[in-house]
């Protein structure tokens, strides 16, 4: 369903061969050429193993590091670097959800406040405004807390807190950085469903970075597989899952422990195998369901 | 509320045991406990994996054995380390034990593994001199004696080239590679019972599988005795034999591990299977999301 | 004590909220210490001496009609200066000299600093290496030695005094403030006020200067004490205050000369002392009010 989705609609975020170097001898590239396109409702997990790449990627495609390479448009403009310039109105529809849910939020200012930021980001748009205390029960949490301080809450929470104040500005675009790693594994699953339910409902296209493929499977409709700064697979999630085709994917996915309490360790990828894993497959990307 | 089935427990050979463990902080406002009186029994020869979210007081727990806890901590209760298995010396009690009692044990009868590899091995001393130094100090051995016992140590944790192994330092070393270094020193006196927090919650999910397989094999092979704690239960489901878990300092449900995870019998297990994708019990995305918004009325907050 | 089903759970409301009767400001995380509130109650009294000075000094302190050197209690309260002045008129006098000078001496300082700082810290590149080189040179100066060249230009005089002073002091608030603020500008929730269009102005009024405040306020109030010192230090030097004006440091100076009357140099003496001591507790304890730090475990553990 979702490539048909895709094919009808614009995607409301496009890149194309993405390089992201950091500085050294020689220059160590981070990202090298990634091109990907996200359609508004669409949820597109990118996923890989640390040092692969997908944080720096999300940056870029942000704003917040520079690309050494390649193009990032919203919509039809393109995405510059954070920098001295406020960001166009425009620009604000596109919203990030990081990692760590203790900086994410302004110690110092209430939480009504903040969500406050979105909902004006929203307004100078030309949306219409609307109320943080309804964000805060779209998340899942009272009304009333508008006038409390991110220390009140928990880690899980402020998460949500953070979530409501990017979906609050009313993106198009939401690009989620590792959002639910630091959450206690009960709530993971949760939070990670809530945040589809919520960009799909707003028509925004969620891109979603974990180290967690199990999670991932569940809320994603595609899936990106990274390594070495490159996509070695990508398509529909369910497809991936059932029938890896790269040798790096299969790999991952073998490593992954499936807790049904059989005891049964999972498979350590042997030397031998790493060595294939830089190699590119063409017929690993863009992977659609087989009927 | 708790559900135990005996036979895990009644064991007379449990390698630890715990009873009636209690750990208070103190603070400000009076005693706070963190763990509020619980019993685990680790049996030898066998993983014991202690699961739980933050808060649960899993570590502090192993962190008690060893006297680790930091001095605002009080313990009370019990943990008995059992006599060696070739029968020499007695049970220990750990709870409460001197300097002396503590600094004999400590790596040579129960040693530990952390969870951040980066962390947990000096930066400054080479691998060979890690793995040496605590050796010759428990078990009297010779330069030469220690260094194959060293080389020894390093093939059997896979790392790979031994004998060069022992002049590097860790940082050469990757982060899983850096992990089984730190096993193998926790290794290197042939200790019973192995404490491990988190050993592969910092690790790529590639690279937890191999050292997963390592702690499984270690176990089968030799009567080590492990107990695991950890937030993951994909990695208790790979590894461990009994699984307790706790929740906010007590013990919620002890059992065997296939039990555990196809038919738990408490509220708080169920739960935490619910929300775990891959799970027998798992529960579709949209159910648990809406168990987001189902919280009691909360108690009122009255502004000043 | 501990009670099982006090359990706090994602989704149940927010956490240790429960029992507060009153909402604790965002800044607050620890208690202000009974030092820190002795040493405001110190501090606060010394102001009130200073303001009312006038009305509650028991004799003129600049008329010279006492009998000289006459010593404490047969008379007057804390004795006559050799030129037949009430000291404990002048202390009072001189209370409404040094205070509100050192007042002004560390506002200003911190006003110069921190907007040079946040400037230097938020904008970076060329901006930051201008400003840091100057606060660099100015650092190098030795405040005596600067307070001695400004005293040959433009005379001595209290004013001069302050200004020498403020050259010297507001380049540890530059550098403070610039590092604080450094450290925040890639602070996730300034990113997000970014990506939500706050202009830089917004950023530093909206996510920098709240955050920003709370470690200059502590160093601020460490410093009135250094400031005080400074003054007075000057003044003994013959560098600031200029006869006949009651100054703690000048009135320590002209004890010199009378080492027998003991009370000449004590009781400024004294005052100094007990001014500095207090705000030096006031500071510490705003620290540790603001230090969240201080209310958790030794060694920061929180996996609990």
């Amino acid at each position: 369903m979702s490539e048909n989705l895709t094919a009808a609609m614009a995607s409301v975020l496009t890149a194309e061969e993405v390089v992201v170097e950091y500085r050294g001898r020689p220059p160590f590239r981070a990202v090298d050429g990634v091109s990907l396109a996200i359609a508004p409702g669409e949820v597109v997990a990118l996923v890989g193993e640390s040092g692969c790449g997908k944080s720096s990627l999300a940056r870029a495609l942000v704003g917040i590091e520079k690309r050494a390479a390649g193009s990032i448009r919203l919509g039809p403009s393109d995405i510059h670097v954070l920098g001295l310039r406020r960001r166009s109105p425009e620009m604000t529809r596109m919203q990030m959800v990081f990692q760590d849910p203790n900086s994410s939020l302004n110690p110092r200012r209430r939480i009504g406040d903040q969500i406050g930021d979105g909902v004006r980001a929203a307004v100078a748009r030309g949306d219409e405004p609307s109320d943080p205390a309804d964000w805060l029960v779209r998340v899942g949490l009272d009304p009333l807390a508008v006038t409390s301080y991110p220390h009140e809450f928990s880690g899980g929470q402020k998460q949500r807190i953070a979530i409501a104040r990017a979906l609050a500005a009313r993106p198009g675009m939401l690009v989620a950085d590792e959002p639910i790693s630091a959450l206690d594994a009960s709530t993971q699953t949760s939070v990670a469903a809530l945040m589809r339910s919520l960009s799909v409902e707003a028509g925004a296209g969620m891109l979603f970075i974990s180290h967690d493929l199990s999670v991932v499977r569940r809320i994603a409709d595609r899936t990106l597989v990274m390594y070495c700064g490159r996509i070695v697979e990508s398509g529909d999630t369910e497809t991936i899952w059932r029938n890896p085709f790269h040798p790096y994917t299969r790999a991952l996915l073998a490593a992954v422990p499936v807790p049904d309490g059989s005891g049964r360790v999972p498979a350590a990828p042997l030397d031998a195998e790493r060595v294939t894993w830089t190699d590119s497959f063409p017929e690993a990307l863009e992977r659609t369901p087989a009927w | 509320m708790t559900v135990t089935p005996s036979n895990v427990s009644a064991s007379a050979a449990a390698a630890l045991a715990f009873r009636g463990l209690r750990i208070e902080l103190r603070t400000p406002n009076g005693p706070r406990a963190i763990v509020g009186g619980i019993d685990i029994a680790l049996g030898r020869g066998r993983i014991h994996g202690l699961a739980g979210e933050s808060g649960s007081g899993k570590t502090v727990t192993i962190l008690a054995v060893l006297g680790l806890l930091p001095d605002s901590m009080s313990v009370s209760g019990s943990i008995v380390l059992d006599a060696p298995a070739d029968g020499t010396g007695e049970p220990i009690e750990l709870v409460g034990a001197g300097g002396s009692v503590l600094g004999a044990v400590r790596g040579r009868r129960v040693a530990m593994v952390f969870q951040d590899p980066s962390t947990s091995l000096h930066p400054q001393l080479s691998v060979g001199r890690q793995l040496t130094d605590h050796v010759r100090h428990h078990l009297k051995l010779g330069k030469q004696e220690a260094r194959d016992r060293a080389v020894s140590l390093l093939t059997r944790v896979r790392v790979p080239d031994p004998a060069s192994a022992l002049a590097k330092f860790p940082h050469q070393f990757s982060g899983g590679q850096r992990q089984r270094i730190a096993i193998a020193v926790a290794l290197a006196c042939d200790p019973d019972v192995l404490l491990a927090d988190e050993p592969t919650t910092a690790l790529d999910v590639t690279v937890q599988a191999g050292v997963l397989q390592l702690l499984r094999d270690l176990v089968d092979e030799t009567n080590l005795s492990v107990l695991l704690v950890t937030h993951d239960l994909g990695v208790m489901s790979a590894i461990a034999d009994e699984v307790t878990v706790m929740r906010a300092g007590l013990v919620v449900e002890s059992a065997p591990r296939q039990k555990l995870f196809t038919a738990p019998r408490h509220e708080y297990t169920k739960s935490l299977l619910a929300a775990l994708p891959g799970s027998t019990l798992e529960a579709p995305p949209d159910v648990l999301a809406e168990k987001l918004f189902e919280h009691p009325k909360n108690e009122e907050r009255v502004d000043v | 004590m501990h009670d099982a089903s006090t359990l706090v759970t994602e989704g149940q409301g927010p956490a240790n909220t429960t029992h507060l009767r009153w909402r604790r400001p965002s800044w607050r995380r620890g208690r202000f210490s009974a030092l820190g509130i002795a040493g405001a109650a110190i501090a606060l009294g010394w102001i009130v001496v200073a303001i009312l000075g006038p009305v509650i000094e028991p004799h003129d302190p600049l008329a010279q009609d006492l009998p000289r050197l006459q010593a404490p209690g047969q008379g007057t309260l804390l004795g006559v200066d050799a030129l037949g002045r009430d000291v404990f008129s002048r202390l009072i006098a001189g209370a409404g000299v040094t205070i509100p000078l050192s007042l002004l001496l560390v506002v200003m300082s911190v006003l110069i600093g921190a907007i040079l700082g946040s400037v230097a810290g938020f904008f970076g590149r060329w901006v930051d290496e201008s400003i840091m080189r100057i606060t660099d040179l100015v650092m190098a100066f030795p405040t005596v030695i600067l307070a001695m060249v400004i005293a040959a230009a433009l005379g001595a005089s209290l004013l001069n005094a302050v200004l020498a002073a403020l050259i010297v002091s507001w380049p540890s608030y530059a550098r403070l403030t610039r590092g604080l603020v450094l450290s925040l500008r890639t602070s996730n929730y300034v990113v997000a006020g970014q990506l939500l269009g706050f202009s830089p102005l917004r950023s530093l009024k909206r996510d920098i200067a709240p955050n920003v405040i709370g470690p200059i306020l502590v160093l601020a109030s460490l410093d009135i004490g250094t400031a005080i010192l400074l003054l007075s230090g000057l003044s003994f030097l013959g560098l600031g205050a200029k006869p006949p004006t009651a100054e703690w440091g000048s009135m320590v100076s002209d004890a010199v000369q009378n080492f027998d009357a003991w009370w000449l140099g004590v009781f400024p003496g004294l005052a100094i002392l007990t001014i500095v001591v207090a705000f030096n507790f006031v500071g510490d304890a705003l620290r540790d009010a603001l230090d969240p730090k201080s209310n958790t475990l030794r060694g920061g553990g929180s996996t609990l």
